[in-house]
């Protein structure tokens, strides 16, 4: 019964300090009108000759549905949204294309699932700098985002 | 009256079994575990441009995963898992290799292999070779991997691929697998009861 509580203490502890280490790193969210885009973040590159990868929340507050067409960034000639599907523990990835918000939903791009995939990059994506990216929706227009670059191997907006 | 004494002790045993039964399967996980001892082997060059094969990592324990260089989300991710754990492990981590097997030669040179493998961790050992080597390798591990065409992707192509590391004991039978973002915690705790 004690190693179950020590356990669990344990455990609760490991979940609750990405909390602590979250609480200032991540982005502030960015709205416009009932779309708000949180926690973006992108992983450091290296070089240039390998694709990286962005990730963030989209959640659609309003109620009619709405469609992420296209992201433009200076640093990447091509980013696309990505989906990454396992099927008997095989990833396989593959191109999401235009992208529905439903009315009221979140739709999470994190890694092992969907990305923004960022390819022929202009310049190295280096940790603790940041860059600026450009989400074009069929309703709400542009959103212009200031996305963190994080360590090559994070996991998560707050690392 | 005995017969129900019986009945019952019969049943406490039972209820026991059944209690150490759930406490190994929870113990080693819900993957694969050492399903037939099978031996994985391969002939393989390694970063730093040595010709190596399983025998090369005998003697300790290896963490085996396939990927390629080009992959922007699972591979970076499970490295620096392994690159977790290997620091995690400290005095224990002369006893295990990580080896990063590249499924797409075509891209993945020696040096991009370096380059790539270094950002992680200086223990991860990548590894390619020619394109029959690869395959070789990747079903004697009865793992999988899939060139397929994609418009979208860099070169018009991405590789599909077994996401699972292969843990390998010093005598080179695989072991278990570790499935696609198990953490790290996981991966340590089953190595220290095995080192």
């Amino acid at each position: 019964m004690t190693y179950s509580l020590f356990r669990s203490l344990i455990v609760a502890m490991s979940l609750f300090m990405p909390l602590v280490s979250a609480s200032y790193a991540v982005a502030e969210p960015v709205r416009k009108d009932a779309m708000v885009v949180e926690a973006p973040w992108a992983r450091a590159s290296i070089g240039t000759s390998r694709p990286s990868a962005a990730y963030l929340t989209i959640h659609n507050e309003g109620t009619s549905g709405d469609v992420l067409i296209g992201i433009q960034t200076s640093v990447a000639g091509k980013a696309d949204v990505h989906t990454m599907t396992m099927t008997d523990g095989v990833a396989r990835m593959g191109v999401a294309g235009a992208v529905e918000i439903p009315a009221g939903n979140k739709v999470e791009l994190k890694p092992g699932g969907m990305h923004i995939m960022l390819m022929k990059l202009a310049q190295p994506l280096e940790k603790g700098k940041s860059f600026s990216m450009t989400l074009r929706f069929e309703k709400a227009g542009n959103i212009t985002l200031t996305v963190p670059v994080l360590g090559i191997g994070a996991t998560g907006p707050g690392e | 009256m005995k017969t129900v004494r019986y009945i019952l002790w019969g049943l406490a045993l039972l209820a026991l079994v059944i209690a150490a039964g759930h406490q190994l399967s929870h113990f080693l996980g819900t993957d694969a575990e050492n399903v037939d001892g099978f031996q994985p082997a391969f002939t393989l060059v390694n970063h730093q441009g040595d010709t190596v094969s399983e025998a090369t990592y005998r003697g300790n324990w290896a963490l085996v995963f396939f990927g390629f260089t080009n992959c922007p989300d699972i591979c970076p991710t499970t490295l620096a898992e392994l690159a977790e754990v290997m620091d995690r492990l400290s005095a224990e981590s002369k006893e295990v290799t990580p080896l990063f097997i590249s499924v797409d030669p075509a891209r993945d040179s020696i040096e991009a292999l370096t380059e790539y493998v270094s950002a992680f961790h200086p223990s991860i050992v990548g590894l390619t070779g020619s394109d029959k080597q690869i395959s070789n390798a990747v079903s004697s591990f009865k793992a999988y991997f899939e060139r397929e065409a994609q418009d979208s992707a860099p070169d018009g192509y991405t590789m599909a691929h077994t996401s699972s590391i292969y843990l390998m004991s010093p005598a080179g039978y695989f072991v278990r697998t570790f499935k696609y973002g198990t953490p790290p915690e996981d991966i340590l705790e089953d190595l220290r009861g095995r080192i």
